[in-house]
């Protein structure tokens, strides 16, 4: 899926800088208390500070500055951490908002007032409602709707696209967006949405984050983390007035260590740029998501419902085989129909002389100059070419052959119409090929499914995902590019309120459906199924209905979507699952540090045999503090993932983020004490 | 360790039956016993005027709070006034205030703390009136909770459920008819049943001693089957007269055992009849599109459901942990008494009666813990440190069969929270049972998590920071801190295991554990009332090969770390100081 990913450098230098500067700036309380996990670490470090100037505030010993001060700036260093890491989650997203902004700027436009006559005005000033002209190379100033006129619209500065599109009043490409340009006649359009409210606005404020809200999932994984914070502050706070009890003194700054080494700042500290970057790696598939809960709502899609123009098949009738009648060699057929269609430009004649190629014949594009090409009309039904001695060969419907052939005096081979009748019947078209008055054969035209789909579908089966396909074909035609696309199930002859029926009766089952739609008559569809992915050719009421929009417009992207939303999730349970697994070797280091002094069979806990209680505490306080930047990579590109049976996948992420967890830190907390051990030698600790 | 096997491989036998029955119970299905039971309840109803229509969560958990709170009332006006009242042979003076509050709370919340001495400090009518009385409401209110609960997370109905319906079927068709059974049958092994005044006899040593009788094996049976655990006499199941054989110990461990683990089958069934329902329903829509498919599969006997067995598996794998542990720990003796010159090859008999061994006694201990029952056979004060620390974890756990259904909403609680962060691995919004864990369902599994470490170390740090709380204590060091760990730990769990030893009936201690079993029990049991009733109104989820699965042998591993891993993350600095240190001091120096 990586291949049609935008690639950008991981981080750039501007990002770094702007993150920088951005983790400072969120060291602010106000903004602090928003993650509670790094508030908390926040205070510790205020407290700490506090220590540092004044040791003896909280009745420690006045000896405790140095390592005081160490303690405030490794909790310094966590928050600061923590905040870098949302910058650069941000600041990929606002690298991606600020090529969109380049297109928002001023533009003016001509308003259309109701006696007729035009007034210029600034775009800004437009109201939903209005009406405007856009004339040759002006730009189209808000979203809106053509209601007169015809023109190609240049969208690359939405899409990427370059290719213009064709924008027309009625019909589904009537909606056009603001930002994007009139590369050629003239198109009144009426605007559909207030100034700061167009597709381009919500663009720009989703990506940068500015308008994010949690999602349902987020929400509860936050509650989880705010519970695991509390609990741990009464385990910590309690635990201080035990050791009291036993006659322990621990320092203040230690309890703090041991606070901040427990709560789950790992995942605290990443939640949001995970949040952020989910939206962000979406965004660089050219899908806009409306909102964090679609992407999320994706990772549960249970069944998907796929148009099969456009998504399954390419939609052109393509070549798939030749058929001789009775007495003719497949070569000659072969050799008569690549000459028919040597000249045809349409994608059906480009797959005959593909198909012919590959089949080997030697006829090539040189004979085209020897040959009088006859063009295709809606009269003759055939097209083709008259040969250098004027031998006439056509190809075309079956109907305009037999009469052709039989007007010019041949006869209509036995076994033509059974051939014909086969291939219908397949849900091919048959296109009869005759030089002269003597039919050949029959070029077997059919809808093809897209290369690598097959695959595709076999991987959403794997995890759970069923998919049924929509088609206005006939039963006999569905069931044959179903059974070739291998998808689960198919709707034939389906009309835009079946799907809604389906959608329904899926929805009555307990899934989540997904479903891909363009035209208006989608919109119900695309507002009933849990995902809807629109096409940004489409209407803009498809495109309100659905909570996605594919700038791209292709339809086989929302099984890209749903592996992000997938991604998204796994990403957040497993650095979750992490966090909390690292917890049991910060006590295997904390613990006996405290308590060895006064008990000095404590030592035996220190399975890690950390040189001093200082190097201890601080090397667990060191490592919470640089997971963080470490982890940042994963948080932003996600956890790998691949399509596999819900068991095996949780195999893998128990036994990579659940035992590497545990495992992790030992060997991690040993080699900074190893580190810092001669380094606190050094001053005196 | 042979007998360990053997009692457990006996209790196995009894709990399957059991669970099967109770879910004929709590789902209204037929039982054997319907032609007699049916009249009775069917007078109860009628006389309470008892409608049974289905309750919400919300009037459920209200129902119980208040049907609850009015028997404290009462409760704590007899043992004020017991002096005054009939069936006092003994003269017992009424009950102090505080006394009487931490009396009444324990045995309202199933706890059965004691800090009174029931020869000394009760008549024979609160014995009865208040004590047996409790011990059969307060099992019966847990086991109905649950039961609502289950009905709840099962889905099977709209509703959780009557909490009167539910009350009046538990206590007839399962309380007074085992307890019956099972009393006679401590009867037969020695244990009275009498009103008769205290005996005065002359000792060998031409001494004068009053030896105290009474109703004590109705006491006796509903105490361990109700997993309630306060005991007749002071020393509890140590005296001979309320365990006087190793006969008579098997059948109140096994009686304190069945119901919480039945609970686990009844909740494995309950889910499963909704699975098997809906598979039906979707058999009979294909039958009648296709009626030639038309058959029906051969009913096969199920034992566990599913879902069911996963959660009894966890529980089975914590305790075997825990008695193993125990039956080391108590069986290596003590290094201290070994260097005295006293032989330890029989382990650590300390405070332990010779009639039940060290297997029976640290089996009991652990079963005692873990169900929390909180009926002893030996002092636990003297155990080893680590075979202390064992009744002391499970009760923090709280969840290791845990007290009549309490134990399995506990451990639900657990089950939510790992089926939370296995869903977010495998890339889906988490599930559990059909339905989804969300926001609201966190924060309650949050507040449940966070009461139960709040009330035991919030308390225990009280006490070892005020004079009033270091009065009680009575071990200096390491082994004080296990005491007072233990006291609100087994208050918190609503368990009424002693450590003894302390010194609690103060105004402080009666208080302070008075308000840990409150909030302990009551909390909690609204709360999981809150999530199946959320639950049960969310809609159910398609189940797919994409569905993390809960009923494997993966997610008995998973749940079992996470108990622990949880758990340890808690209580780990605690217990370091206090038993891990005085086993430390004890075998190192």
């Amino acid at each position: 899926m990586a291949k049609q990913e935008k690639r950008t450098k991981f981080i750039t230098r501007d990002i770094l800088k702007s993150s920088i500067i951005g983790a400072f700036q969120k060291l602010d309380p106000r903004y602090m208390i928003k993650n509670p996990v790094m508030f908390v670490v926040e205070v510790g470090f205020v407290l700490a500070l506090v220590m540092t100037i004044v040791p003896t505030v909280f009745g420690d010993d006045s000896t405790l500055r140095l390592y005081n001060g160490i303690v405030t700036v490794i909790l310094f260093i966590t928050v600061l951490f923590a905040n870098f890491a949302e910058s650069v989650a941000e600041g990929r997203g606002k690298a991606q908002a600020e090529s969109l902004k380049k297109t928002k700027r001023d533009t003016m436009a001509n308003l259309l007032l109701p006696d007729g006559t035009e007034k210029v005005v600034n775009a800004s000033e437009l109201k939903k409602g209005d009406v405007v002209i856009v004339r040759t190379n002006e730009m189209i100033p808000n979203d809106g709707e053509v209601i007169e006129g015809i023109a190609s619209v240049d969208e690359s500065a939405i899409t990427g696209e370059s290719a213009p599109v064709t924008r027309e009043a009625g019909g589904d490409f009537s909606s056009v967006t603001g930002g994007t340009t009139v590369v050629s006649d003239w198109l009144k359009v009426r605007i559909t949405s207030e100034p700061g409210q167009s597709f381009l606005d919500k663009m720009i404020s989703l990506v940068e984050g500015a308008s994010r809200q949690k999602t349902p999932n987020e929400i509860a994984l936050n509650t989880l983390l705010v519970g695991l914070t509390i609990i741990f502050l009464i385990v910590v706070v309690t635990l201080y007035c035990f050791a009291d009890y036993s006659e322990v003194q621990i320092p203040i700054a230690t309890v703090i260590a041991l606070l901040v080494c427990l709560i789950p700042t790992t995942i605290g500290a990443l939640l949001s740029a995970i949040g952020i970057a989910g939206m962000d790696r979406v965004t660089r598939f050219n899908v806009i998501a409306m909102s964090g809960k679609a992407v999320e709502a994706c990772g549960d899609v249970d069944t998907m419902i796929l148009d099969k123009t456009g998504t399954i098949t390419y939609g052109n009738r393509l070549a798939a085989d030749f058929r001789p009648v009775k007495g003719i060699k497949k070569e000659d057929l072969i050799d008569y129909a690549v000459m028919t269609s040597l000249c045809d430009a349409t994608p059906e004649g480009k797959s005959v002389v593909e198909l012919g190629k590959t089949l080997g014949t030697k006829i090539t594009e040189d004979l085209s100059s020897q040959m009088e090409f006859i063009e295709f009309t809606a009269q003759t039904k055939m097209s083709g070419v008259n040969l250098k001695d004027g031998t006439p060969v056509r190809k075309g419907a079956y109907d305009a052959i037999k009469t052709y052939v039989t007007e010019n005096g041949g006869t209509v081979p036995a076994d033509l119409e059974g051939i014909v009748t086969e291939i219908s019947g397949l849900g091919g078209t048959p296109l009869v090929v005759c030089v002269g008055n003597v039919v050949y054969g029959v070029i077997y035209l059919k809808d093809t499914v897209k290369p690598g789909l097959v695959e595709r579908f076999d991987r959403l089966r794997q995890i759970g995902i069923k998919t049924i396909m929509c088609t206005g074909d006939n039963p006999l035609t569905a069931a044959t590019i179903a059974k070739e696309a291998g998808v689960d199930g198919f709707i034939a002859e389906c009309k835009p309120e079946d799907k809604i029926v389906e959608i329904k009766k899926e929805q009555a089952e307990g899934k989540i459906v997904a479903m891909t739609g363009d035209g208006t008559n989608d919109a119900p569809a695309l507002a009933q199924a849990d995902v809807g992915l629109a096409m940004n050719s489409g209407t803009s009421a498809a495109k309100e209905a659905a909570n996605m929009v594919d700038l791209d417009s292709d339809p086989t992207k929302i099984l890209e979507v749903v592996e992000i939303g997938k991604q998204l999730l796994i990403t957040r349970g497993s650095l979750t699952t992490f966090s909390i697994a690292n917890d049991v070797a910060k006590y295997f280091a904390i613990i006996p540090a405290m308590f060895t002094l006064v008990i000095p069979q404590m030592e035996i806990l220190n399975i890690m045999h950390l040189s001093t209680p200082y190097s201890a505490i601080l090397s667990a306080l060191i490592f919470n503090a640089i997971i963080i930047p470490c982890l940042i990579p994963i948080a932003m590109r996600g956890v790998k993932y691949k399509p596999m049976s819900s068991e095996k996948m949780l195999l893998k992420n128990m036994g990579i983020y659940g035992v590497g967890g545990l495992i992790l830190p030992f060997i991690g907390i040993k080699i900074i004490d190893i580190i810092v051990t001669p380094l606190l030698a050094l001053i005196g600790l | 360790m042979l007998q360990i096997i053997l009692t457990l491989a006996i209790y196995m036998v009894l709990v399957i039956p059991m669970g099967a029955y109770m879910y004929h119970i709590a789902t209204n299905k037929k039982t054997f016993a319907d032609p007699v039971f049916d009249r009775v309840d069917g007078a109860i109803y009628k006389v309470c005027r008892i409608k049974r229509e289905g309750m919400t969560w919300k009037q459920y958990a209200l129902h119980l709070v208040m049907t609850n709170a009015v028997m404290v009332l009462v409760g704590y006006a007899i043992l004020r006034f017991q002096g005054f009242l009939m069936a006092n042979p003994n003269g017992i003076e009424g009950m102090e205030p505080t006394l009487s509050f931490n009396t009444i709370i324990s045995f309202m919340t199933n706890t059965n703390l004691q800090h009174y001495s029931g020869e000394s400090g009760l008549s024979y009518l609160s014995q009865m009136l208040v004590i047996i009385f409790m011990m059969f409401t307060s099992a019966t209110s847990g086991y109905a909770a649950c039961m609502a609960f289950c009905r709840g997370l099962a889905g099977k109905r709209k509703d959780v459920g009557n909490f009167y319906e539910d009350m009046v079927r538990i206590t007839t068709r399962i309380m007074v008819p085992v307890s019956i059974i099972g009393g006679l049958l401590l009867i037969w092994q020695g244990a009275p049943e009498t009103f008769q005044a205290n005996f005065t006899v002359h000792t060998i040593e031409g001494k004068l001693q009053d030896i105290q009788t009474g109703p004590v094996a109705a006491l006796e049976i509903i105490k361990h089957l109700g997993t309630n655990g306060g005991g007749f006499f002071g020393a509890n199941s140590t005296t001979p007269f309320e365990n006087p054989t190793i006969i008579s110990d098997l059948i109140e461990l096994w009686s304190m055992m069945i119901l919480p683990g039945a609970c686990v089958i009844t909740f494995g069934k309950m889910t499963m009849a909704r699975r098997k329902e809906e598979k039906a329903a979707r058999a009979a829509q294909a039958a009648q599109n296709t009626p030639a498919v038309a058959q029906k599969a051969p009913a096969k006997r199920v034992f566990f459901g599913k879902q069911g067995r996963t959660v009894f598996a966890a529980m089975a794998v914590i305790f075997l942990i825990g008695v193993t542990v125990c039956f080391v720990s108590e069986s290596n003796g003590n290094p201290i008494l070994e260097q005295a010159g006293l032989n330890q090859d029989m382990g650590s008999m300390e405070g332990k009666e010779v009639r039940f061994g060290i297997a029976q006694s640290s089996l009991f201990t652990t079963v005692t813990t873990s169900f929390t029952t909180g009926t002893v056979n030996n002092m636990h004060d003297t155990l080893t440190p680590l075979g202390g620390m064992v009744p002391l974890l499970h009760m923090m756990l709280n969840c290791v069969f845990g007290g009549k259904g309490v134990g399995l909403m506990n451990m639900i609680m657990y089950v939510i929270l790992a089926v939370f962060l296995c869903g977010l691995m495998i890339g889906r919004t988490p599930e559990y049972l059909g339905k989804k864990i969300e926001g609201r369902e966190m924060k309650l599994v949050a507040i449940v998590l966070i009461v139960h470490p709040l009330l035991i170390l919030g308390f225990s740090a009280l006490a070892v920071m005020t004079s009033a709380g270091l009065e009680g204590i009575t071990n200096p060091g390491f082994h004080g801190l296990s005491q007072v760990l233990y006291e609100y730990s087994s208050s918190a769990a609503n368990n009424g295991s002693g450590f003894e030893g302390l010194a609690d009936n103060t105004y402080f201690w009666n208080i302070t554990a008075g308000l840990a079993m409150f909030f302990g029990r009551y909390i909690a049991i609204i709360a999981q009332l809150a999530i199946a009733g959320s639950l049960l109104a969310k809609k159910r989820v398609n189940e797919t090969i994409g569905t993390l699965r809960t009923d494997n042998a993966i997610f008995v591993i998973i749940l079992v770390a996470v108990v622990y891993i949880f758990a340890a993350l808690t209580f780990f600095p605690a217990l370091a100081l206090g038993p891990i240190a005085e086993h430390l001091v004890l075998w190192m120096s």
